[in-house]
């Protein structure tokens, strides 16, 4: 019995960062070494050597792939995975105050869910309730770790924009209906896709005097001076950052008019929108988002679930990718994280991707978007050594993850993970007749006064 | 019937003698101490509420009452370290399985302050939603609470009462469970620490906040608007001349005037997360405050052994053990996850989880506090690995040192309140009967047992009863 608990333990405790070499494997780097036949050299969390043949360290542990596929670990976008308490804080149209860094929630089983289907990296966005969302910021899917081990470090943070439908609450633009306990829903502006513009170029309007009054102080305490050190504004100082390009601005956008006002706004308020999601309508106004810069994350092939997804086409992350803009495709759903390899076979489906590129949707053209390409989203030496094996094509329905790696430490065995079921029904099973013989009426009640 | 009228002949004899004799001597009782030794025949006398002398060789004097303790025990008078006793709007220890702290479910009413939680929608953290950190318990309190002699007759004579209303609720305070005329008379302490709740979002639609993290920013919002009110306002106080006075801001100075705060942590994530929070807001605070977590339920698990221990803040560790739900005739359990079931089994091994590596916790009652449901809870934690004398500890001189009162509650020492339990038997065993409890020195006998079956399964987030 003993031995059995350990033997749970150990299959679900990940294992140390060891070196090892993944040799006879098909392996898709993304990165400039293109498709190969051979070996991955893992030193120290890193990726150490990469080719078809390659010099195994003293001590090396070697995994035999038996020519099936590595592939560096996926990279979502857009998820809503891992947070506790509500991912919208939907009560006010600005909520900048609010960051998903505080709710991280390391127990959420859609993050083991999320490894067993490949993924390595996820960026945590607040919902879209408001013109302006959270505080956002992308973590590594590190399973058993606690909440700060888990967040990539050295990630530029982000903060969530939406607009249309989501912000201007196209289903209670008046409120007053229904009510909370004793609280009757007010109404919240906006109410049109004319207020949500509104809002967001009022707030930066109040970001930019927040940031004139701390950058005054600044400047008197640079002199020497003593003056009142300025309120601390969690609200705006989101936004300041946002202004000194120290957050990424990730805009929840579907239609291509508001995806050209929100690109006027940034525009005129002096930053700049680092990826439009969903951006479904894209397609129409690539060449915009191209000129500014911005990135595309986006479905594969989801749509018409609402008035304003109406217009979207399977088509639109080639079509944007042929327009030079940086596309990734997303999930912003824990199920359909599971799978993103096949959202990502499907831009070879529409669009004649070939599979480098399909495949860069999920792995280094996120990892572009979100300013961590430097050391995720392909395999070359010297990157993190997020790994992913593969039983067969990747971008296939019948591939299966079997193996995956996070710098260089291995949080998702297949094999290890079925062969574990059995042990875990046995302790439920164990605990519940615990209980149900615990529950028997006692016998020895005293008699009511 | 006979029995009644002899109980109701005894109760009306315990209140006529609770302003009774100046002087009482306990003789020839077991005495248990808890700071010193334990008196196999001892004798310990009370004299104007307070423990005038205790030893093997005590004089009685010869203006006591004696009590003759032969086959007693003598106990110090237990602290429960989170309450809402005595506050009688505040919370519902008996309300039909919401229980919990600051039960009472949905009910709205009018009555006191304390759950007067200001509805309107607010905008934003500058309307200060579910803020009333400046109200204090010892101000709430109602002598006519009834709770009070019930949860006295669990052994219990020193409370940490709550206000448990809203994120901010206000500031708790350490009374004695005396029954008297006035509310002053219980106070010990009248403000000890701001009770805050991660649950008092209203949900979507209800106003800021409505989510965690909403929440959470709010407090720290508040931390950071209480640092730089403190720093407007003594700037001013030095030379008000051509400053523009700040603002009176009352959640900030009932903030500043807390000296300690609270924070809810059950899962060992909330307890990690609650950690590096509270240790964010101490150093943000205008002023020096401690920190203590609340709830503590998965405090078996040794990754959260290990984050207590490390970051050395005190632990109240909620009474109101994990129940299992109601099952369906079938027995159908399936679809309750592993864990649930885990937590379930080991939440009662917390106490001596904790204990074992020297962790500094306080057991509180969290509504189960009526005789029986609070025996049981306690033999629970004894029946899962928990001494008897670290129970003991748990529930006297640990809440005392964690809140600073231990020089005046807490043991049995001369020159200390007079709060006392005697029993018939161990405490907290099931057989063991209270036969009297003394508070400030005045005697209580205690109420008959309720008809159990008060307790009702743990809430999900501790202080969630009643603000969802």
């Amino acid at each position: 019995m003993k031995k059995l608990a350990i033997g749970i333990l150990a299959a679900l405790a990940p294992l140390g960062a060891e070196t090892f070499v993944i040799q006879n494997a098909t392996v898709m780097t993304e990165g400039s070494k293109g498709i190969f036949k051979g070996s991955v050299v893992v030193k120290d969390g890193k990726i150490a050597d990469i080719g078809e043949k390659v010099m195994v360290p003293a001590g090396a542990t070697i995994i035999e792939a038996g020519g099936l596929y590595l592939i560096p670990g996926i990279i979502d976008c857009h998820s809503h995975i891992a947070g506790s308490g509500g991912i919208n804080e939907g009560s006010v149209s600005v909520s900048s105050m609010v960051n998903i860094k505080d709710i991280i929630n390391p127990d959420d089983i859609a993050i083991y869910r999320a490894l067993a289907g490949g993924v390595t990296t996820a960026n945590i966005l607040h919902g879209s309730a408001n013109s302006i969302g959270g505080q956002t910021l992308p973590l590594k899917m590190r399973w058993g770790k606690s909440a700060e081990e888990m967040i990539f470090a050295g990630a530029t943070p982000g903060i969530k924009f939406a607009l249309g439908e989501n912000p201007k609450r196209s289903g209670n633009p008046q409120g007053g209906r229904g009510a909370i306990g004793a609280i009757q829903i007010q109404a919240r502006y906006p109410a049109t896709r004319m207020g949500v513009e509104d809002v967001i170029r009022e707030a930066f309007n109040q970001a930019k005097a927040y940031k004139a009054e701390w950058d005054a102080y600044d400047a008197a305490v640079a002199k020497g001076e003593h003056p009142i050190r300025p309120r601390t504004d969690l609200k705006l100082q989101a936004l300041k950052e946002v202004l000194e390009n120290k957050r990424y601005v990730h805009v929840h956008c579907y239609r291509a008019d508001e995806i050209l006002m929100m690109i006027r706004a940034a525009d005129d308020n002096g930053f700049k929108v680092r990826t439009f999601q969903h951006v479904l309508e894209g397609y129409k106004v690539a060449k915009e988002i191209k000129e500014h810069g911005a990135g595309a994350s986006t479905f594969s092939d989801w749509w018409a679930y609402k008035i304003e997804a109406i217009d979207a086409i399977p088509f639109n992350a080639a079509l944007m990718a042929k327009k030079g803009i940086v596309v990734s495709l997303n999930s912003d759903d824990a199920e359909l994280m599971r799978h993103l390899n096949t959202e990502a076979g499907k831009a070879m489906k529409y669009g004649g991707m070939n599979e480098t590129e399909a495949l860069a949707m999920v792995t280094i053209n996120p990892a572009i978007q979100l300013g961590i390409d430097k050391t995720v989203g392909s395999i070359e030496v010297g990157k993190d050594a997020d790994l992913v094996l593969y039983d067969g094509y990747p971008m296939s329905d019948f591939a299966k993850v079997t193996k995956v790696w996070i710098d260089g430490t291995q949080y998702f065995d297949r094999d290890k993970e079925v062969a574990a079921q059995a042990a875990k029904d046995a302790e439920k099973q164990q605990l519940l007749e615990k209980e149900r013989s615990a529950q028997r009426p006692p016998s020895n009640r005293r008699p009511n006064q | 019937m006979k029995k009644l009228l002899v109980f109701s002949f005894l109760w009306c004899c315990a209140y006529a003698l609770a302003e009774g004799p100046s002087t009482i001597a306990i003789t020839n009782a077991k005495i248990v101490t808890v700071s010193g030794q334990v008196y196999s025949k001892g004798t310990v006398v009370l004299k104007d509420g307070l423990i005038a002398a205790v030893g093997d060789n005590v004089v009685v004097p010869p203006d006591a009452w004696v009590v003759a303790g032969e086959g007693m025990t003598v106990y110090p008078g237990l602290i429960d370290a989170m309450s809402t006793v005595g506050i009688p709007g505040a919370a519902a220890a008996a309300g039909g399985g919401r229980g919990g702290r600051g039960g009472g479910g949905q009910a709205q009413t009018a009555a006191p302050a304390a759950q007067a939680v200001p509805a309107e929608r607010a905008w934003g953290p500058e309307d200060r939603p579910q803020t009333t950190s400046w109200l204090l318990a010892a101000d709430e309190l109602q002598a006519g609470d009834k709770r009070v002699e019930t949860v006295r007759s669990s052994g219990i004579t020193t409370a940490v009462t709550y206000p448990t209303r809203g994120i901010f609720a206000g500031q708790g305070s350490v009374i004695d469970l005396v029954t008297g005329e006035k509310p002053a008379d219980m106070v010990l302490v009248p403000s000890v620490g701001q009770y805050i709740s991660m649950s008092g979002g209203r949900g979507f639609g209800g106003g800021f906040p409505s989510s965690l993290m909403g929440i959470i920013s709010y407090v720290r919002q508040l931390y950071l608007d209480a640092n730089h009110y403190k720093l407007v306002k003594d700037a001013y106080s030095q030379n008000p001349r051509g400053m523009q006075r700040p603002q009176y801001d009352r959640a900030l100075e009932g903030l500043m005037a807390s000296p300690r705060f609270l924070l809810p942590a059950n899962q060992t994530v909330e307890i990690d997360r609650m950690l590096r929070f509270g240790a964010e807001l101490k150093a943000i605070s205008p002023v020096p405050q401690g920190m203590i977590l609340y709830g503590a339920r998965e405090a078996y698990a040794p990754e959260a052994v290990e984050l207590l221990k490390k970051a050395n803040v005190p632990v109240l560790l909620s009474l109101r053990w994990p129940a299992p739900p109601a099952r369906s005739a079938d027995g159908d359990e399936s679809n309750e996850t592993l864990r649930t079931l885990i937590e379930r089994d080991k939440a009662p091994s917390a106490p001596a989880a904790l204990a074992k590596v020297g962790v500094r916790f306080a057991l509180y009652s969290d509504g189960t506090d009526a005789p029986r449901d609070f025996q049981r809870a306690v033999k629970k934690a004894i029946d899962a690995g928990l001494s008897r004398e670290d129970a003991l500890r748990a529930l006297t001189v640990w809440p005392a040192e964690i809140y600073g009162i231990s020089d005046r509650v807490g043991s049995i020492e001369k020159g200390k309140i007079a709060n006392l339990v005697v029993t018939k038997g161990e405490i907290f065993d099931d057989r063991t009967q209270i036969v009297m409890v003394f508070v400030d020195g005045r005697k209580y006998t205690p109420e008959p047992p309720a008809m159990g079956g008060r307790g009702g399964p743990a809430t999900e987030e501790p202080g969630a009863g009643g603000n969802q």
